[in-house]
């Protein structure tokens, strides 16, 4: 009765005026979609589950959403090339190109890897629930709507979408108070830093009167100023907030302790994901929105760049702490892509975006590792917890030992192709005191990830002293733990995993090679898991050991275990074979 | 629409009327306000079978009059840890939004005072129900301040309790707020009252579906803190609540600042739900009908809120805030949208009901599923609790021992590992 | 653009309304002056509330009323509602301790910021930049409610998908709020020290409040000497003596209160 009463009441009010509300294009957010969606599904369960539902079955939806999304986004990106270019989406919110959708399956592929890489940290630490799963899921969504942004207030709102659920990741272990000192800080300073990007974008509305990334660069380039301070102020608070978001000198100063506090999966997602979204958005607005002005920045970010990449080689050669060390090098490689970006030329920002990808994989897998050693708890972090980890867990050491390499630039891997691209579009753009300074700083940056690898490999310096003393324990250990043999144990394991991880990486023609290459390697690193249990079955001799690895059993979980052998896979099979991805970020940025 | 009154520019007339608008007001209200007191110790004594004031004045008219002139030459105290400034500053607080409120209600029509078109209240803002929200979420500052600048415990945690309260609540009133405005299409109190004239049939409590009324109402009343929501000055629990250490006028003035918000509060339904000056009216003195109607909606509202504190018993805290947040919230959400669905077309009517039906179905279970799961906490918590303590001494021990180990990384460390083992 | 800059509207507007901008400027600036340098948290959050008037009343004088009224509901009707619970909850609201500076440098580079930051922005309000605008809303001075409306269909129409993610945004604050508040599982009673008694004064407000009801209710107001029994029940006065020890010492008016806890009642103070 109320509804009839309703209907007749509400068709007597007029409605005012000719209103249309704009195409919505549900394709073309498809991705953000689902992952927001996703998202929903699993606090949904979570919260009609009177038990909480196994760890698992939330990485498993999580990585679903995130296959989903990567799907819709190789359809987006299908449906761009078929038509053969790129168009804006719900009232020009949205710019849909090849750039943006690069990104979006670069998000969806971090968000696959990134949640296998928390569900061994989660079931070891005893986390239940499904908040971890879903915030990372809503972050990523949020650096999708970051790279495809066509307005500066749909990056803004991007940009929190990826930052808050960052802050509260970085502060979510409350048996640590590092950790909510490091959300705290994260938090803290980065509502400042989005506080003056809006400033930003407010100057930059005055000066130009839209928010529009396409309508400002058309005012730009139809219009020369003379008098043009409104606009250079706003372009200047816009840059502050974007090199705050992606950690770049003198706006820094949060990443180590950030890196440092917080649990550890969540500072390699952290990692990946807000350079991803930071970087789609910072080279889109600056080589596209503001490209009438690349004569202003260019300079700036050539002094940004070199302070960047010298501070972050530099300070991280100090560091004890592996994370912290991990989050100078990640201040480091901020200075490398933003290479790319100062070039200002086509070649440079494809490879930028190469090496975003290149870093976010690097990043995950290299954080993946650290969770696996941190033990329960997330606590050892020391460099001298890398001691001898190469005899106790040869694959777990050689995978770190590769993906370190590869962000020191060591030739066979995607980093050295990095590096390499960045450094050869600098000095296209004649940008040569650039290029040499990077490839400097690349050589001391180098200096750390090698220590420790030597730590790790029992030799140099720093495990000089103790060589001796721990190569009859590895000895011995090493005997109890022959990889074969732990392989031999669990053959289930490494065939349940294996094809999976083989699949991830390497579709269609990567030919028979690498697919059994990744079996092999897949198998290998999950049979680690078996190790510590021969080590501890073994006699008490080795309660001699002088290493502290041994205090808590490692952990390594078989999702761990695969999102490891993937991102090891990726740097390896595309630093041999580098076309398909080179052919891919070329295609992206050609679109853009 | 804009005033009427600065049409043609503002001359010296115009200014006149404004400023005697306003003065009128004050007066009204403030003779309302006594009064008030009187009705409600009058109405309540009748209820309970008693007699009530009754020595001064006729039928003891006068009381309230004669109480506040005994609370004005009371001695004015000042709690030794008060903090003075705020301690003065919170009955002001709390007593000019009651009094701001009132200025966009509309009392009456539009009359012409000396050739100028004057409408009968004293702003209308075009964005007026918005004013109200705003010095409706203001009105908090009173209550909290009030009680932290005591420096005593019983008002601080009566102003805790208030404020939480009127914050909870606030949500629940707004969105039954949106759904007059998505009916009238404005935000205009006098658009608003016009909107739902001439029948009575357009009044806001039929066209928004009467439950929005219903929010509004139970969310204005614990907004006023008047019973059944007056935990703010429960007497068993708080000796009285956030104004226990006012005395003389400063506590009069509080006082003063209840009834009148629950005037405007009243005012403010009488004007979104039931056509504001609305009524049918005869041909001589046309002005004045339009007024009466006002004022005798706003009298069965006032007289509603004497019943309800003499018939219902006080929440408990916990209820309060269930009601508040569990039921009121998600049920004026819910209503808004299936409102908006009508707006639109009969199907979308339907779905957005189904959907509302059903995301209230998710709600209620999720709301069951987290009382089960306390319930299974609670239950496993005594035997738990052992098995968690050791746990953690176990992890305290491990960890100490890391760190003990990876502190002393010399070779010394072998031989204390080795003496533990 | 037009207008807002001081120089421009005296010159051209009218006497009330440059004495309205006056006197909004006048307690804008003196409110954000009061909110820096008033020493006790309270008064500084005070200030900030006129301040936030203050400008609103200069966004009424712009004619974007509902950018006025939505400024006080949100900036002064809840943000500030929620600093001032904060600051009473956690009884920070004692006056700030100065002689002890962490970092003795920081004051002066906020002062140096500070002072480039409204250099910029006298910079910027002194020159006259060359402007592409046209406005989103519609016209700056249109019949009153026409301003509202205009402004809600740019946010359905142009801006419609910054709209829809900001509830996105909204989601996620929610979740991360729940998150960040909940404690962790499996320690009620044996909570690690190292999150300490912070935590715990929350808890007992909390549970104070939700069983004081109960105990009204139930077993009426206790006998004087337990009067506190009602408010705050056995089990959480356990926590209460842990953290009182702390927070009495600091002086807080909820340190008064978990000292109630403890059982010595306000009634037995006054008599001995």
């Amino acid at each position: 009765m109320i509804a009839s009463l309703l209907g007749a009441l509400v068709g007597s009010v007029a409605s005012s005026g000719a209103f249309s509300i704009p195409h919505i294009d549900y394709t073309a957010i498809l991705p953000e979609l689902i992952l927001i969606g996703g998202a929903l599904l699993m606090l949904a369960a979570g919260a009609l589950s009177v038990r909480h539902l196994p760890t698992f079955a939330y990485t498993v939806l999580s990585a679903a959403a995130g296959v989903a999304a990567l799907v819709s986004g190789i359809v987006l990106w299908e449906k761009i090339h078929g038509k053969g270019r790129p168009f804006t989406a719900i009232a020009h919110a949205l710019s849909i190109d090849g750039f943006s959708t690069a990104f979006v399956i670069l998000s969806a592929c971090v968000i696959i890897v990134s949640s296998f890489i928390a569900d061994g940290y989660l079931r070891r630490e005893g986390i239940a629930g499904p908040e971890y799963h879903a915030l990372a899921l809503l972050g990523a969504s949020g650096a999708m709507f970051m790279a495809a942004a066509n307005d500066f207030i749909v990056i803004f709102l991007g940009l929190e979408i990826m930052s808050i659920p960052l802050y509260v990741l970085a502060a979510m272990d409350q048996r640590r108070a590092e950790s909510g000192e490091a959300g705290m800080k994260y938090f803290v300073l980065g509502a400042f830093s989005s506080a003056i990007f809006v400033y930003g974008i407010a100057l930059t509305y005055g000066a130009t009167g839209s928010t529009n990334l396409a309508q400002i660069a058309g005012y730009l380039a139809n219009n020369v100023s003379t008098n043009d301070g409104l606009l250079l102020a706003g372009m200047g608070l816009v840059l502050v907030g974007f090199l705050f978001k992606i950690a770049a000198v003198p706006f820094h100063m949060w990443t180590p302790d950030v890196y440092q506090g917080a649990p550890t999966p969540a500072t390699g997602y952290m990692a990946a994901i807000a350079k991803v979204g930071g970087f789609a958005a910072l080279l889109r607005v600056f080589f596209s929105t503001f490209h009438s002005l690349t004569a202003t920045w260019q300079p700036v970010l050539w002094v940004v760049a070199v302070l960047t990449l010298v501070l972050g080689a530099v300070l991280g050669l100090v560091q004890r702490n592996v994370k912290r060390m991990l989050a100078y090098s990640s201040i480091n490689h901020a200075g490398f892509i933003l290479l790319g970006l100062q070039a200002a030329s086509a070649s440079g920002i494809s490879a930028s975006l190469y090496y975003v990808f290149v870093y976010a994989f690097l990043v995950l897998g290299s954080f993946a590792i650290i969770t696996v050693i941190g033990r329960r708890g997330d606590r050892d972090h020391a460099i001298e917890s890398y001691r001898g980890l190469a005899r106790s867990h040869p694959m777990l050491a050689l995978a770190f030992a590769v993906l370190l390499l590869a962000q020191a630039g060591a030739p066979f891997t995607t980093g050295f192709l990095g590096k390499l691209y960045v450094v050869e579009a600098a000095v296209q753009s004649h940008s040569y005191a650039l290029a040499v300074i990077a490839m400097l700083t690349g050589a001391v940056a180098a200096g750390f990830y090698l220590r420790v690898v030597f730590v790790m490999y029992g030799q140099g310096s720093g495990a000089g002293a103790r060589a001796d003393d721990g190569a009859g324990v590895g000895a011995g250990v090493g005997s109890a733990a022959v990889p074969g043999e732990a392989l031999a144990g669990h053959p289930e394991l490494a065939m349940a995993s294996a094809p999976g991880g083989a699949l991830e990486v390497a579709p269609g023609g990567a030919g028979g090679a690498v697919a059994s290459g990744a079996t092999a390697t897949a198998g290998t690193l999950v049979a680690a898991p078996t190790e510590p249990d021969a080590g501890e079955t073994a006699p008490a001799g080795a309660g001699g050991a002088p290493s502290p690895a041994r205090a808590l059993p490692f952990d390594l979980a078989p999702t761990t275990a695969v999102g490891i052998a993937v991102t090891v896979l990726f740097t390896v099979v595309l630093g041999i074979w580098p076309g398909p991805l080179f052919a891919f970020v070329h295609a992206a940025s050609l679109l853009f | 629409m804009p005033d009427p009154l600065f049409a043609h520019g503002v001359g010296l007339a115009v200014i006149l009327i404004a400023v005697v608008k306003v003065v009128a007001i004050f007066a009204v209200l403030l003779v309302t306000v006594m009064m008030m007191i009187w009705v409600e110790r009058k109405v309540i004594s009748d209820m309970q079978n008693r007699i009530g004031p009754n020595r001064a004045g006729p039928f003891g008219i006068l009381q309230s009059l004669a109480d506040g002139i005994k609370l004005f030459f009371k001695e004015d105290l000042l709690p030794e840890r008060a903090d003075r400034i705020i301690f003065k500053l919170a009955p002001y607080l709390t007593l000019v939004p009651a009094f701001l409120i009132f200025t966009v209600v509309p009392v009456g029509g539009i009359v012409t005072i000396a050739g100028h078109a004057v409408e009968l209240q004293v702003a209308d803002p075009p964005m007026g129900i918005l004013f109200l929200l705003a010095l409706s979420s203001v009105s908090v500052y009173g209550t909290m301040l009030a009680g932290w600048s005591s420096g005593s415990k019983y008002p601080l945690l009566g102003s805790v309790r208030a404020s939480a309260q009127m914050i909870s609540y606030e949500a629940a009133m707004g969105l039954s707020v949106v759904a007059v405005v998505l009916q009238t299409h404005t935000l205009s109190t006098r658009g608003i009252v016009l909107a739902q004239a001439p029948h009575f049939w357009k009044w806001g409590v039929f066209t928004t579906g009467i439950i929005p009324f219903v929010i509004f109402w139970i969310a204005g009343t614990a907004e006023l803190n008047r019973p059944p929501f007056d935990l703010v000055e429960g007497e068993q629990e708080l000796v009285g609540g956030f104004n226990t250490e006012y005395s003389s006028i400063r506590f009069a003035m509080f006082y003063l600042a209840e009834f009148m918000n629950m005037v405007t509060m009243s005012a403010i339904m009488v004007t979104l739900f039931f056509g504001g000056p609305d009524g049918p009216g005869f041909h001589f003195l046309r002005w004045l009908w339009p007024i009466l109607w006002f004022a005798g909606k706003t009298g069965v509202f006032l007289y509603v809120y004497v019943w309800i504190r003499a018939a219902l018993p006080r929440l408990r805290y916990d209820q309060l805030m269930d009601v508040g947040w569990k039921t009121l919230i998600p049920l004026s959400l819910g209503w808004l949208l299936v409102i908006a669905g009508a707006d639109l077309h009969v199907g979308w009517l339907f779905g957005v009901l189904g959907g509302v039906i059903l995301a209230g179905l998710v709600l209620s279970q999720a709301l069951n599923v987290s009382r089960r799961r306390r319930e299974l906490e609670a239950e496993t918590a005594g035997r738990g609790r052992v098995t968690r303590v050791a746990e953690q001494i176990r992890l305290r021990a491990l960890a100490a021992a890391s760190t003990a180990a990876s502190a002393s990384s010399s070779s010394a460390a072998s031989t204390d590992e080795g003496g533990e083992r | 653009m037009h207008g807002a800059l001081a120089g421009g509207l005296l010159a051209t507007a009218t006497v009330p309304d440059a004495l309205t901008f006056a006197v909004a400027a006048i307690i804008s600036v003196v409110g954000a002056l009061g909110v820096v340098l008033s020493r006790n948290p309270v008064h500084s959050a005070l200030m900030l509330i006129m301040t936030l008037f203050g400008v609103a009343v200069l966004f009424v004088e712009e004619d974007a009323q509902f950018l006025a009224a939505v400024q006080v509901i949100v900036y002064a009707g809840a943000i500030v509602v929620l600093f001032l619970f904060v600051i009473m909850l956690l009884g920070v609201d004692r006056n700030e301790s100065i002689a002890a500076e962490p970092m003795p440098a920081q004051r002066w580079l906020a002062v140096a910021l500070g002072v480039l930051g409204l250099a910029e922005v006298i910079l910027l309000a002194r020159g006259k930049w060359p402007t592409g605008a046209h406005t989103v809303a519609g016209p700056l001075h249109g019949t009153g409610q026409a301003n509202v409306a205009v402004l809600g269909r740019s946010v359905f129409t142009s801006y419609l998908l910054p709209f829809e993610i900001t509830s996105a945004l909204l989601v996620i604050a929610v979740i991360g709020a729940v998150v960040l508040a909940r404690r962790p599982r499996g320690s009620g009673e044996d909570v690690d020290p190292s999150i300490g008694p912070r935590v715990d004064s929350g808890e007992i407000v909390a549970g104070g409040g939700g069983s004081a009801g109960r105990g009204g209710a139930g077993a009426g107001a206790g006998s004087a000497g337990a009067g506190s029994a009602g408010a705050v029940s056995p089990e959480q006065s356990i926590q209460a003596e842990r953290a009182a020890g702390e927070l009495v010492t600091a002086g807080e008016p909820f340190g008064a209160v978990l000292k109630e806890a403890e059982g010595v009642s306000i009634v037995q103070r006054r008599e001995s």
